[in-house]
């Protein structure tokens, strides 16, 4: 149901703006705070923006890959520790509260994250989580300790593994029992979902984050390409990879969560048919799933008063429920998988090979995110003649370890959702749109042209010129203008924290100190603009004076 | 044969009632010895608890399958070796990735040197005279690697600047 949004998104947003990254990267041959100053001595903010984003996305996107870590180092062992609830104290039963959540649940939430019933109540910072945090910023800084050139080959390995990895699962994804009912659930469109800005809002900002614009990184790379390299092709090549590696990797994620949903649902039944036999002692398999609705009306009809008991008991399994609770965010995303996971034969290969995969998708990640803060780092002048390589790199890698253990405390999960949700989100809309008014109407479009066909000896066809133009700066203003008449309509805004005595989530409204946080993360990267535009300004009146 | 406090019962002794289609039943058990009386429930209790094993097998039963209400069955604990798996695994890791970082430190820091003494034998050499090295604002055109100079596209494309003879 998500495609139609997300296509569209691709042709008239990422494409247009990937080539036109591309080639301000290449042409002006310098990280994105250098190149935005030769566009325009005012748009000097732009960059200066884009790395604090980059900062703000270094800062907790680690933490995934720490979590991917722990539960790599989890999965050597039989079985899982996610697939049984550990025992209670007297060895009577599990755990009380996992008995009201499933395993995989309670491994994410008690044992992964220990995470406090609410914001305000931090507690300490987990030494395991730490020690995991520890290690991927080892491994991002073994990745970037000699430059962008060492990273080029790291990108090999962390770009086509991955690749190796999902075909393994699309052939087991798809034999799985139950795999054709995810795959209906996603090729099907919902057409009250396309009416909802939401939707949208989330398509642009999946084809934004995954082709990573607006973070600067793609300008940084693109300068240490040769000046007459064909950034068009490579721009139409690049976000067609891109998108027929999501189709596929939903394809196989869908068929995962298809066959998850239907495993929860037959328990779900299985557990009601038992309930039924026991309390009314009726004849094994005499319930079967298919009858289940029919002997649950004769049922009631006849023992009426029995029936009415049970009934709070009796939970309405329902297969779209199943499927409608697997969509999105980041624990999410282990909590399914693992419990899918724990399913399967062979638990631990398959278990090792997705996290490997998850560690290879994340580290590429982080290794274009650095990249984008070093590039101006190792610019500016002043910082490299003093410093060299590897002391920058390791001291951004130390300081953002030092941050992010912020996120290893109990209370850590609440502040990833909130880094999460708005320290890139509407900052990289106004970065892209500010980036495409820039280069056309300020720089000029001719003049742009004309760049172009010194570079690759080809001026941009019309199609290029109309989307950068007109439809993708409507298009992200249509986008904000959804976005904050949402924020105000829905008024404060809320958070879903973990009750450990219901076993599941409820809902809670920030702190005031928490939506001061969020005002300031939106407000840093967003206020360089303005700001960068006004020193220009009173640094050029100072000097004529 | 079942030993329930001292006294040995034979199947004869087990009385069933209320057999129902669940194959659910409820049981006593009389002792033959003194005259019929049912044994005490607790008794009863107690010796399922001990045998639920030699129960269970004998109908080729798990404990999720045969159960009896009121007796809770004791659950196996999950095997713990001493130091946990993960951290064994970290510390394999860790240690490959620390070797790596300095590995590649130690290697930076050398070829560091390397590029200093290279240039002041160099410069020593000039000085003395005997051997010319070309050299473009400070740098001496063999170490110009083209891969790693910038290319200012301003003067390399403007070829027709200059009229051709």
């Amino acid at each position: 149901g998500f495609l139609i949004p997300y296509f569209i998104m691709l042709i008239a947003e990422g494409m247009p703006l990937l080539y036109l990254e591309l080639a301000v990267g290449q042409r002006m041959r310098r990280g994105s705070i250098g190149a935005w100053k030769i566009i325009s001595p005012y748009l000097c903010g732009v960059g200066v923006a884009s790395v604090i984003v980059s900062f703000f996305l270094s800062m907790y996107y680690n933490v995934i890959n720490a979590w991917a870590f722990w539960y790599l180092f989890h999965s050597f062992q039989d079985p899982l520790p996610w697939a049984t609830c550990p025992l209670n104290s007297n060895r009577t039963g599990y755990e009380d509260e996992c008995e009201k959540t499933s395993s995989t649940q309670y491994f994410w939430y008690r044992q992964t994250l220990n995470i406090s019933p609410s914001l305000e109540a931090s507690g300490n910072v987990q030494w395991e989580q730490a020690l995991c945090l520890t290690l991927a910023w080892l491994v991002v800084y073994l990745c970037i300790l000699r430059g962008t050139e060492s990273t080029g080959k790291v990108v090999y390995v962390t770009a086509s593994l991955p690749y190796c990895v999902l075909i393994i699962y699309l052939i087991r994804g798809l034999t799985l029992h139950g795999a054709v009912n995810g795959l209906v659930y996603m090729f099907t469109p919902k057409l009250e979902q396309l009416s909802n800005p939401k939707t949208w809002i989330s398509a642009a900002t999946q084809i934004f984050f995954s082709l990573g614009l607006g973070f600067g990184s793609l300008i940084a790379f693109a300068s240490y390409n040769e000046p007459t390299n064909n950034c068009e092709r490579h721009a139409i090549i690049v976000s067609l990879i891109n998108s027929t590696t999501s189709i596929f990797a939903s394809i196989v994620t869908f068929s995962i969560y298809g066959f998850k949903a239907t495993f929860n649902y037959e328990s779900c039944i299985n557990k009601v048919i038992l309930l039924l036999l026991n309390a009314f002692d009726l004849e094994e398999g005499s319930l079967t799933a298919d009858n289940l609705n029919e002997m649950k009306d004769y049922l009631m009809a006849t023992h009426p008063q029995e029936y009415a008991q049970l009934s709070p008991q009796l939970k309405n399994c329902s297969l779209e429920a199943e499927l409608d609770t697997a969509v999105q965010g980041t624990g999410l995303a282990f909590i399914v998988y693992s419990e899918a996971i724990k399913n399967m034969e062979v638990p631990q290969l398959y278990s090792v090979l997705y996290f490997v995969m998850l560690l290879m998708l994340g580290i590429g990640s982080m290794l274009g995110n650095t990249a984008a803060i070093l590039t101006p780092l190792t610019d500016s002048r002043v910082i490299a003649t003093r410093f060299p390589k590897e002391v920058i790199s390791g001291v951004v890698c130390f300081i953002n370890c030092v941050i992010g253990l912020i996120f290893t405390m109990e209370a850590g999960n609440y502040w990833f959702d909130i880094f999460n949700d708005y320290a890139a989100t509407l900052s990289l809309l106004l970065i892209v749109l500010v980036e495409t008014i820039a280069v056309c109407y300020i720089y000029g479009i001719r003049r742009f042209e004309k760049d172009l066909y010194t570079m690759i000896g080809r001026k941009p066809n019309w199609y290029w010129k109309i989307m950068w133009a007109f439809a993708s700066p409507l298009l992200i203003i249509s986008l904000f203008i959804f976005y904050l008449t949402d924020y105000i309509l829905t008024g404060t805004l809320q958070y879903q924290a973990w009750d450990a005595t219901q076993g599941q989530l409820v809902t809670k409204d920030y702190p005031s100190y928490a939506l001061a946080v969020i005002g300031l993360l939106v407000a840093a990267s967003t206020m360089c603009i303005p700001l960068g535009a006004l020193v220009t300004f009173i640094r050029k009146r100072l000097k004529r004076e | 044969m079942l030993i329930i406090g001292l006294t040995i019962c034979r199947i004869s002794d087990v009385l069933l009632c209320n057999v129902t289609d669940r194959v659910s039943f409820w049981f006593v058990v009389t002792d033959s010895s003194q005259n019929m009386t049912t044994v005490p429930g607790s008794v009863v209790e107690a010796a399922i608890r001990m045998n639920r094993n030699r129960i269970n097998s004998a109908f080729l039963l798990s404990d999720k399958t045969l159960q009896f209400l009121k007796i809770t069955s004791t659950l196996s604990p999950p095997v713990e070796p001493s130091t946990p798996v993960w951290l064994i695994v970290f510390g394999v890791v860790l240690c490959l990735i620390v070797a790596g970082i300095v590995f590649l430190v130690v290697a930076g820091i050398q070829q560091r040197k390397k590029k200093n003494k290279e240039s002041t034998e160099r410069e020593n050499l000039e000085e003395k005279g005997e051997v010319t090295v070309t050299v473009e604002n400070g740098i001496p055109c063999e170490a110009l690697d083209l891969k790693a100079g910038h290319i200012n596209g301003v003067f390399a494309a403007d070829d027709e600047r200059f009229t051709s003879l």
